[in-house]
């Protein structure tokens, strides 16, 4: 079945003082319906350009996205917009991504009103509040505005506004990071709950793996710019292969106290963005880092879906991902 | 039983601002011990920065007030002190480590001008300039940064290694306790274990003691030996973390924030987060301060406040415990 | 998009368009505020007489010279004395009222609206549109003010239209400035790329977003060029290169009158208080404004 949503060598970059920035380089992700993806790094990795690029609020120096098929990239400016009614996008920050200036139901407005959804007035009042109603809004904050509204209301704004439109997809960037632990939980079931009612998909991009695999099928983890792992959440969380997967599930400090206290901690800090090196770009920072790491990788599936971008899994096929990973064996 | 290093005892404050009264924290009782780490946990709002604050008389003048009960450092009142005596306490007895590395540092000074100004004013000018560069070389190394960057500036470091030259601040004269707020929310994961690590490391070699603030139970269940759960402004669960991880008692709030958290090795269809909010400080409910949002809630927890019920090391406010006779 | 009540939803809903900046917890911040008050106070004295000048005193007594009387201090008669001309000093000020506060207020209002549209576009379009505006506003910049309104009137004639024409020509490079630089922080907003995922033309986007949120820094300064703009149309009448005699304007006035300031000293305390006030209330009023408007900035 054709993925909902494609991207196919996606790079970009960004000149800036000192050379050219690779925020996101030669990414290839697939995102079927109803499969949520979750995109998770630290900063600099890239994940919220990505997520970006995929709506097409910015423009690929390089590469295609596509979208039932089309490519987005190659759109003019009033497919775009058209394409705005399909693909959304719920900020991070429920504090700056909310016109100070503008109520609750105008913030839910604008995208009816820019794209002339409803011919009447009514019409579209109706669909507002309904909005409301859905993802938990009381009517009575509709003619609040958003520095009257604490984090979690602010945040269903976004998603309400996010929704107006009936997309098929959406992209979360980190949409639950700067609120409180229970109002997270809040918010992220109501995300789950309206992608049951209303068939959605989501990007979900976070640094947060606890939340990333409670709500998303398939994960993708990205470094530098490069996606270096991929695969089914269960599968990537149960059996990570790429030393940085590994480590980065371990760093998660787990509210339990049966742990044992020795972990394996990354040293050092990522690299410089900026004119990268060719080659694995967590090899200054790898155990298992050998002379093959400097040559450019990809991404090769070792399991039914589970790819990897790594030299120790290079030379393996697929169902012998088991055996890989220690230092004996190079 | 040894006294402790510092024990807070109905430790009340209030921010006035153009006529509104927040009552920010209001009563609580904390004790810390020589050599141990204890985990101040809540969400925003529930005062934990102010109580930090309040140690160290830090609290903004114009707005911020002690208005009862007495914080008492090695038989002590901290209260009672005078500006100047803080002064000597701060940075050499008690230090802080704030949230944001971002803004905690001085961006046009370099990092080992920072560490020496505290030396220098702990020291004064007893001890000779190149002692003190000594120490600070030492104390960079403690932190992991290589002693030749103390000629950098902030914007030179990343933000793993800003935290960490915070830290060196924060223990360049040895105190006894220290006091940090959020000191890794603003990191990436990787790094936060970093940190985190050395931060133990460091509590083991140097036997202070610490006050850790953090919303995330996972640090305090990886560096903390007690743990006091705060809920606007007051606390209503307190114990060692044994106590709050493993025993089949807990005060509803605590619950509620055990079961928001998607566990990453347990799969869960659905969190039960809290419902509602936290209250409006300026405003806040009588009796018990959760009970709005508390799905046990009982007729006496809307008039009365509960008071603590202890269970050994193990104690939590909740009309609830009394009511079971548990 | 305007807001009616929906009689579907009786009681429960009603959309009532608020205005996020003129609402009544603005003006009661307003209100509170006493120097802002004050400034009110002073400014509506000079309001009135903007509007009642003629009502107050006939515009003939302004210029009916009575060489006579000439020079007299303040009397029952002549409340603010008379000027070496025999002038009732008082008749000037009322008039001269009318002339001050329109330069002021007009040569402010088209350089802030010209102003900021230069600005939106910089800010909002970046890049070589950016750098040739700022370019072009710094060279401008770079010509003290007085000395390129003076050049524009010198060339162009003295008088009224001419004045406005060089103050409004000299000040749209230091509106562009800082208008531009409330813009850009608006441009890096969350908001504005939520707005353009809407679906939301550029030029809605600078109309209802970046526009309005940089309005703060752009009525703060205008009210407080509206005093600016005053006192420099002030000077430059009062070198002469402004409005001539025998129209009254407060800074020909204290022309006319600095040489006999020593003996006489009423000739130029009571234009020069004039524009004290005027200005003063002004800048009280903006200072107000900004802080009702958005009282987080205060802290």
């Amino acid at each position: 079945m054709e993925p909902l949503l494609k991207t196919v060598g996606l790079k970009k970059y960004f000149r800036v003082a000192g050379g050219v920035l690779h925020a996101v380089d030669n990414v290839n992700l697939s995102i079927s319906k109803g499969r949520n993806l979750g995109v998770v790094g630290e900063s600099g990795c890239g994940k919220s350009t990505l997520g970006r690029l995929a709506v097409r609020l910015l423009d690929a120096t390089e590469g295609q996205v596509f979208f039932e098929g089309r490519n987005i990239m190659e759109f003019e400016k009033k497919k775009v917009q058209m394409l705005r009614r399909e693909m959304q996008m719920i900020f991070q920050d429920p504090y700056s991504s909310l016109n100070p200036r503008m109520s609750v139901f105008e913030l839910i407005s604008e995208p009816l009103v820019m794209n002339k959804v409803y011919p009447t007035y009514r019409e579209m009042a109706d669909r507002i509040l309904s909005m409301m109603d859905m993802v938990g809004l009381a009517r009575r904050f509709a003619n609040s505005f958003p520095h009257e509204l604490d984090g979690g209301r602010r945040q269903r704004i976004g998603v309400a506004r996010a929704l107006a439109l009936n997309p098929k997809f959406v992209v979360c960037d980190e949409p639950v990071s700067a609120l409180d632990v229970s109002i997270q939980a809040q918010i992220l079931n109501l995300l789950m709950d309206l992608q049951d009612e209303l068939g959605l998909t989501y990007m979900f991009i976070t640094h947060d793996l606890s939340v990333v695999k409670h709500i998303s099928r398939e994960i993708a983890v990205m470094y530098l710019g490069q996606c270096i792992e991929r695969g089914p959440s269960r599968e990537v969380f149960k059996n990570p292969l790429h030393p940085y997967t590994k480590a980065l599930l371990a760093a998660v400090p787990r509210p339990r106290l049966d742990e044992s206290l020795k972990k394996e901690i990354i040293r050092g800090e990522v690299s410089d963005p900026v004119n990268p090196k060719p080659g694995c770009r967590f090899a200054p920072r790898c155990d298992f880092f050998t002379g093959v790491c400097t040559k450019d990788i990809e991404l090769k599936e070792v399991n039914s879906g589970h790819f990897v971008a790594c030299t120790l899994f290079q030379g393996q096929s697929p169902g012998s991902a088991a055996c890989a990973g220690s230092k004996a064996s190079l | 039983m040894t006294n402790p290093l510092l024990a807070i005892n109905d430790l009340k404050v209030v921010y006035t601002t153009a006529g509104s009264v927040v009552r920010a924290v209001n009563g609580i009782r904390l004790e810390v011990m020589q050599g141990e780490t204890l985990g101040i946990v809540g969400e925003t709002g529930a005062g934990k920065t102010t109580t930090a604050l309040a140690v160290l008389q830090l609290l903004p003048s114009r707005t911020g007030k002690v208005v009862g009960g007495h914080i008492i450092y090695k038989g002590e009142d901290l209260l009672k002190k005078s500006e100047q005596e803080m002064r000597r306490i701060r940075g050499a007895k008690i230090s802080m480590i704030f949230q944001d590395p971002m803004t905690a540092l001085n961006p046009v000074t370099t990092i080992g001008d920072q560490i020496l100004e505290s030396l220098r004013i702990h020291n004064g000018g007893k001890q000779q300039e190149r002692r003190l560069q000594e120490r600070v070389d030492e104390l960079l190394q403690l932190v992991g940064i290589v002693p030749s960057r103390k000629r950098d500036y902030p914007h030179q470091f990343s933000g793993g290694m800003k935290q960490r030259a915070v830290i060196a601040i924060a223990l360049a004269c040895d105190p006894e306790l220290v006091i940090a707020d959020e000191p890794t929310t603003a990191l990436d994961v990787t790094i936060q274990a970093q940190v985190l690590a050395m931060i133990s490391e460091l509590k083991e070699k140097l036997g202070t003691s610490m006050i850790l603030i953090t919303h995330d139970l996972g640090i305090v269940a990886q560096t903390c030996d007690k743990v006091a759960i705060m809920y606007a402004g007051e606390i209503v669960e307190q114990g060692t973390v044994r106590d709050i991880f493993l025993s089949p008692r807990h005060h509803p709030y605590t619950e509620g924030l055990f079961g928001s958290i998607p566990d990453m090795d347990v799969e869960v269809g659905r969190l039960t987060p809290i419902e509602g909010l936290m209250p409006d400080p300026v405003n806040l409910p009588r009796g018990c301060k959760f009970h709005p949002r508390c799905r046990h809630a009982m007729d006496i927890c809307r008039t009365v406040i509960p008071e603590a019920r202890q269970w050994g090391t193990h104690s939590i406010a909740c009309h609830l415990m009394r009511e079971e006779g548990v | 998009m305007n807001g009616r009540q929906l009689d579907r939803h009786p009681g429960e809903f009603v959309y009532k368009k608020r205005n996020a900046f003129l609402n009544r917890d603005t003006w009661g911040r307003f209100y509170k505020n006493k120097s802002a008050l004050l400034g009110l106070c002073i400014f509506s004295v000079f309001i009135f007489c903007l509007i009642f000048a003629d009502v107050i005193v006939p515009y003939g007594k302004a210029l009916e010279q009575n060489l006579r009387i000439r020079m007299q201090p303040p009397s029952a008669a002549h409340w603010f004395g008379t000027d070496i001309y025999g002038r009732d000093i008082f008749a000037r000020i009322v008039h001269a009222t009318r002339y001050s506060l329109f330069m002021g207020i007009v040569s402010v209002a088209a350089g802030i609206i010209i102003g900021s549209a230069i600005a939106a576009l910089a800010g909002y379009r970046g890049g070589r549109t950016d750098g040739i505006i700022v370019w072009l506003m710094d060279t401008i910049l770079c010509i003290p003010f007085m000395l390129l309104a003076l050049a524009m009137v010198a060339s162009l004639g003295s008088g009224l239209r001419n004045l406005l024409l060089a103050l409004v020509v000299a000040s749209i490079p230091i509106y562009v400035r800082v208008i531009r630089s409330s813009i850009l922080t608006v441009v890096e907003s969350d908001f504005v790329e939520a707005a353009r995922c809407c679906g939301t033309p550029d030029r809605f986007i600078i109309l209802k977003h970046i526009l309005p949120n940089a309005i703060g820094t752009i009525i703060v300064q205008a009210t407080t060029s509206v005093g600016t703009m005053i006192t420099w149309a002030a000077a430059l009448s009062y070198i002469g290169m402004g409005i001539q005699p025998p129209i009254p304007e407060w800074g020909s006035m204290l022309a006319e009158g600095k040489a006999y300031m020593m003996k006489s000293p009423h000739l130029v305390i009571f234009p020069g208080m004039a524009i004290v006030l005027c200005v003063l209330s002004l800048n009280l009023m903006g200072d107000g404004l900004r802080d009702a408007l958005d009282p987080r900035l205060k802290d």
